[in-house]
């Protein structure tokens, strides 16, 4: 279980987030929306420590989240980027196998080679693209290949940051029945972030809205159609009018 | 009226903090690099890795700088030295010259041009689309994987890149000499042998290892830094040669009083 309590951060005078608190139960993806510059980029950053919070905790399983203990928690810790992050100057396969290559969780070339193979197809691509290098490749299966290295080592936690950004309707629907298959049989704790509704509806168990920098809503994904929120109306119909001021 | 005063001094101080300012992040940076240097884990396979793009792939642009330096110092030698006639002193001059400054500075400056800017690129755009982020989060710190092996590499090469310069620069100078200005191959070959001495190698050599890390650290650091986009990645760039090409020229000064003078 994830659990943030009254986290704050800012960057100068600009607030990005202030004071947000909420809970993702174990085995359940909690998918962030809101506009862009609400500070969902920013919540995933701080959770990883990329960014330290100003104020608030963050704990896993009960346990605070602390520079001491952050190592021990990213072990069990995998991350789809929105552009895929792959490494330009490693192959496919290397890529996938990164952390089964150095690291407490090195093995042998051969068996880290086999295992990234072995994820390459749970994600749906062949083993011929495990020698290419990701310029090779078009968007979507950079952003599978990152999928799969997401998962090579077999993580709890795994966070998923605009995953069908970029991507066409068809390869979309791939992608999120990738995650939803995935999330279920892992077992795994998952938060995304996306602003693609199609893909809200399709991974999310519990969906939380941020404006401001603050929680405005959170609930099932169930009860998104039906939140009573204005905000919460206004962004998922995607209206011009409304709460949400807009630059026009 | 006042303001006209009051706005140089004020442009003054704001340089004076940005200056002590970026030394100081710089010093820093240096020295966490230098303490990830000794503690594990050390990926033995980057190193190879760098030494291979930033050492063996400088070779040929170093090896023509020494080439073309070296049969350009003989030529003026010998055209100074007519002076007063001195020109048999050719041989001996250009291998003081090369060894001592012109091997490990115009090495230095050619690798700056070649490597930091390429290192500041690369580490840059990998800043710029997440790769950074993604090593962090992939349990694997950046400092260690992509700032330690390359400060190694051209720490290392760069004495060996030097070396191999001044042999090709001396060589420039024996071709020239030997070719254009009608000196004897083997007097030529024993003057130069016979009045280099040890430590004009050992002082070049090691003012190369310096230079080396300077653009190594430059590149990483400029790259570490750079801002978002394709403007920030070019920023990044120019910013590591300029300041490496700099501080190379500063660091020699300050060897050169340290070696030669005290």
């Amino acid at each position: 279980m994830i659990r943030l309590r009254d986290v704050h951060k800012s960057f100068g005078s600009n607030h990005v987030l202030r004071g947000v608190s909420l809970e993702v139960p174990k085995g359940q993806n909690l998918v962030v929306i809101g506009g862009s510059g609400t500070g969902k980029s920013v919540l995933l950053k701080t959770i990883l420590g990329l960014v330290p919070q100003d104020k608030g905790s963050i704990l896993v399983d009960g346990a605070e989240l602390t520079a001491a203990n952050r190592d021990d928690f990213l072990q069990t810790f995998g991350m789809l980027f929105q552009g895929g992050a792959l490494f330009d100057s490693l192959k496919i396969w290397e890529n996938v196998a990164f952390r089964l290559l150095r690291g407490p969780k090195k093995r042998p070339r051969e068996e880290a080679r086999a295992l990234a193979i072995e994820k390459l197809g749970r994600v749906g691509l062949p083993e011929r693209v495990a020698d290419l290098y990701p310029a090779e490749l078009s968007g979507g299966m950079q952003k599978r290949v990152s999928l799969a290295r997401a998962i090579a080592a077999d993580p709890s936690i795994i966070f998923f940051d605009e995953p069908t950004t970029g991507l066409d309707p068809i390869m979309s629907g791939v992608i999120n029945d990738l995650i939803r298959g995935l999330v279920t049989e892992m077992g795994a704790t998952a938060i995304s972030i996306t602003h693609d509704m199609t893909s809200v509806r399709a991974i999310a168990d519990q969906v939380c809205m941020l404006y401001q920098g603050r929680v405005q809503w959170l609930g099932p994904v169930a009860d998104l159609d039906h939140s009573g929120d204005p905000y919460v109306d206004q962004f998922i119909n995607g209206r011009p009018e409304g709460p949400i001021a807009t630059l026009r | 009226m006042s303001r006209a005063l009051t706005q140089p001094l004020a442009q003054l101080g704001r340089f004076t903090l940005d200056l002590i300012g970026g030394l100081g992040r710089v010093m820093i940076f240096t020295g966490r690099v230098v303490s990830h240097i000794l503690r594990p884990p050390f990926y033995g396979r980057e190193l190879l890795s760098q030494l291979l793009a930033i050492g063996w792939l400088s070779l040929p642009v170093v090896a023509l700088t020494a080439l073309f330096t070296g049969g350009a110092l003989a030529l003026q030698i010998y055209s100074g030295g007519a002076r007063f006639q001195a020109e048999f002193a050719v041989p001996s001059i250009v291998a003081i010259g090369m060894v001592r400054e012109l091997g490990p500075v115009l090495g230095g400056l050619m690798v700056a041009a070649r490597v930091s800017s390429s290192i500041a690129a690369e580490i840059g755009t990998m800043k710029v689309t997440e790769q950074i982020d993604a090593l962090t989060t992939l349990s694997t710190n950046p400092l260690k994987y992509l700032v330690v092996p390359r400060v190694l590499a051209a720490t290392v090469s760069m004495p060996i890149l030097v070396a191999v310069g001044d042999i090709i620069g001396i060589m420039g100078g024996w071709l020239v000499g030997t070719t254009r200005l009608e000196f004897n191959s083997g007097s030529y070959l024993y003057n130069t042998w016979t009045y280099l001495e040890a430590w004009d190698v050992g002082s070049g050599l090691v003012k190369g290892a310096a230079f080396g890390a300077i653009v190594a650290l430059m590149g990483c650091y400029h790259g570490m830094m750079s801002g978002r986009g394709a403007q920030g990645v070019g920023a990044a760039t120019k910013s590591a040669v300029v300041a490496s090409s700099i501080l190379i020229l500063a660091a020699n000064y300050a060897l050169t009083e340290v070696f030669f003078t005290s």
